[in-house]
């Protein structure tokens, strides 16, 4: 027995930041720069709490019950602190609170700076909440409520159509994987009996002596995972969700909320792992989503819509890592990607930003020499992501390639031919952008960004470089180790990744024009209008049903019908209603005789 | 001899011509005596009834009899209350006709 501290650092690491959105929405709305600083001071709270716990191995915190019908529902909101969510807390803490700084530049001169800083630390809350929840309800609720606080962020600009459009279809999107998610839920209560993670571990046969139930219940609850993460077929909302800020779409994106989803099926993995069908599942749509984002992001000219793909893709990689079973080359991967991708949409921000938001790769260039930090961490973060030696991305794509090897050559192999495209198309964009002629006038005179949004990008970058080294690493995350392939995969990597950046180099160069023009690519396997049609044909059908059955049966028919019925019925009595006495008496007469008769001669 | 058919023919008669009387008459002092007449119709049967049912000490039914009294003293009570009713309808209407009393309607 294992002697447990008790303490109060969890429950306020979770409230701090719903304080700061409950004070900034009730109390502080007008004056933008207090709303900014709670919002900030409050994040930057939460990251010394989370700091705190990370060092104290055995914590507990003290719970409260919410629900609890004897033996039969029992939901508490109390929270998990085991070393996967601890390191959780550190990460989206630590750059929630970085972005957060940044945002102070990057919404300097915002008109809805205090609803942006609002929905901020709202979101903080709830992916803390997420990162916290010892049951599925309390998890879910705070899925839920972070999919809401991402959707008022999509749509923090929601003059502009675009960004509204966005904002509702990010929203129902996950609203899909949702809810199959809460079926799940369901499903998983049913077998169990409990919601509470560790009881369901313990109940786990009831639910494994029937394979083909559990295989349901655990990809239903991969649906969700794959809504909020974005994997294919739901991936279609995130380019879009590129419509809000740059921070969002760093903190949210790109490093937090996107990654909420391989954390749940990490956190959930003892029941995953009793099926292997759903394992299977998993890790080919994490395949065919790495693969299908890269090949994606080779076609976009918009900066933010290529790191997009390509948090698509790397999603992928960490769900790859799940389904081949590797609980730890996925955490690694969702840790070294949390960094470096914040850092690349970062500086992506500060690019935007310094061209007054121009987001068109095609009409930058010659970047490099005018933006020096920008351009500097810009290349670490790319450099990460392609997965090049010694950057963080190299070890943790490593250890999933290395895993896919050893478990599944088909994985392995799509797996290696993502990586040339990750590589491709992070050299394209680096050299459009930033080197070359410029190619507008924006890009002539664009200046460095302030300081505020600066150290931020220079703290991400000096993680994003160090975040993968084993000695640095392995204070954080269990390092996962493939020794039979020792020099195989590396290799292998590396040697895609020369080609992809060689290929780019040679086709990109000093180009002023697009020199490839692929449109299945380009317009996205179609796979948007595709759902445009299924929607138009199936779901506008059924639409058409339901309101007819709506209009016709339900209104005129229940609703009406019973309305109409008495009114009816009751001007139909009215002619009895004459004001006669002897008429009234002569009825009742005629009453009495009919009850003497049904009494005596029936 | 007369039987307990004949008493009760007699009953069903006067009952009849006070539910025509109800029916039938316009003045509503008038359908009160005949209201009063079909009450006394149904006293005669059950002073009938008590009469031929004898028990063996040879004395008749009271418990019919005990109902008579009640009902005469529910008339008695009736007649007062419908009386003071007409009287006011009267001064209100100036009519005691029931065609004339007809608001009590939809």
């Amino acid at each position: 027995m294992t002697f447990t501290t008790n303490s109060s650092l969890p429950w306020v690491i979770l409230l701090l930041p719903f304080g700061s959105a409950v004070v900034i929405t009730l109390f502080t709305r007008r004056w933008k720069n207090i709303s900014a600083f709670i919002s900030v001071t409050a994040v930057l709270g939460s990251f010394l709490c989370s700091c705190a716990i990370f060092t104290q191995l055995d914590i507990s915190a003290p719970e409260l019950t919410w629900i609890d019908i004897h033996g039969v529902l029992n939901v508490p909101i109390g929270f998990v602190l085991d070393d996967l969510s601890r390191l959780m807390l550190l990460v989206v803490s630590g750059v929630g609170a970085l972005i957060h700084i940044y945002s102070l530049g990057y919404m300097r001169d915002d008109e809805g700076k205090s609803r942006y800083f609002a929905a901020l630390s709202l979101f903080m809350f709830a992916m803390l909440g997420i990162v916290l929840a010892n049951n599925f309800v309390m998890m879910f609720i705070f899925w839920e409520l972070v999919g809401f606080t991402s959707y008022l962020l999509i749509g923090h600009w929601f003059e502009r159509d675009a960004a509204a459009d966005a904002a509702k279809k990010a929203f129902l999107t996950t609203r899909v994987g949702d809810f199959g998610f809460m079926i799940g839920i369901l499903m998983v209560w049913m077998a169990t009996g409990s919601v509470v993670f560790d009881d369901v571990l313990a109940h786990l046969s009831k639910i494994t002596s029937n394979p083909g139930y559990l295989t349901i219940a655990a990809l239903l609850i991969f649906c969700g995972a794959v809504g909020k993460s974005a994997q294919f077929p739901l991936h279609v909302w995130l380019p879009d969700a590129m419509e809000g800020p740059t921070p969002v779409s760093a903190l949210i994106h790109a490093a937090t909320m996107v990654a909420a989803g391989v954390y749940l099926l990490v956190r959930v993995a003892f029941l995953i792992q009793a099926s292997q069908t759903a394992l299977l599942v998993i890790a080919w749509i994490g395949t065919i989503t790495a693969l299908l984002g890269g090949l994606m992001a080779t076609q976009q000219s918009d900066i933010k819509r290529i790191l997009a793909y390509s948090t698509i893709s790397q999603l992928g990689y960490m769900f790859m890592a799940v389904g081949l079973v590797s609980n730890e080359a996925a955490i690694f991967h969702l840790f070294t990607h949390a960094f470096f991708k914040a850092l690349l949409f970062l500086a992506a921000g500060s690019i935007i930003v310094s061209l007054h938001h121009e987001q068109n790769i095609w009409k930058m260039g010659g970047l490099a020499p005018k933006l020096k930090v920008t351009f500097a961490t810009f290349a670490i973060g790319a450099l990460a992501l392609i997965g090049c030696p010694p950057f963080s991305g190299f070890f943790s794509k490593d250890a999933i390639l290395a895993l896919a090897y050893g478990r599944n050559l088909p994985i392995f192999g799509i797996g290696l031919m993502t990586a040339f495209l990750t590589a491709f198309y992070v050299s394209r964009a680096v050299i459009v952008a930033f080197f070359g002629k410029p190619r507008s006038d924006a890009a002539r005179k664009g200046t460095e960004s302030p300081l505020v949004m600066v150290i931020p990008l220079l703290v991400l970058a000096i993680l994003a470089f160090i975040a993968g080294l084993e000695p640095v690493a392995r204070n954080f995350v269990v390092v996962p180790h493939e020794n039979e392939t020792a020099l195989t995969v590396p290799a292998l990597a590396v040697l895609s990744l020369i080609f992809g950046v060689g290929l780019a180099v040679w086709l990109y160069r000093n180009r002023e024009h697009e020199p490839l023009h692929v449109d299945l690519i380009r317009r996205r396997f179609y796979i948007d209008e595709f759902y445009e049609w299924l929607i138009n044909r199936i779901q506008e059908r059924l639409a058409r049903i339901a309101a007819f059955f709506d209009r016709w049966v339900i209104d005129a028919g229940a609703v009406r019908g019973t309305s109409g019925g008495t009114f009816g019925i009751g001007s139909l009595l009215r002619l009895f209603q004459v004001g006669n006495l002897q008429a009234y008496a002569f009825l009742f007469g005629l009453g009495i005789v009919a009850l003497i008769y049904f009494t005596i001669f029936r | 001899m007369v039987t307990l058919g004949d008493y009760l023919m007699v009953s069903g008669i006067l009952f009849t011509i006070g539910f025509a009387g109800v029916m039938l008459r316009r003045n509503i002092i008038i359908i009160l005596m005949a209201l009063e007449l079909m009450l006394n119709a149904a006293n005669l049967s059950l002073v009938a009834f008590s009469r031929f049912q004898i028990d063996p000490t040879g004395a008749p039914n009271y418990n019919a009899q005990v109902f008579v009294f009640f009902i005469i003293t529910v008339a008695a009570a009736e007649v007062a209350v419908g009386l003071a009713i007409v009287v006011a309808l009267f001064r209100l209407r100036q009519t005691t006709h029931v065609e004339d009393i007809n608001t009590l309607k939809f």
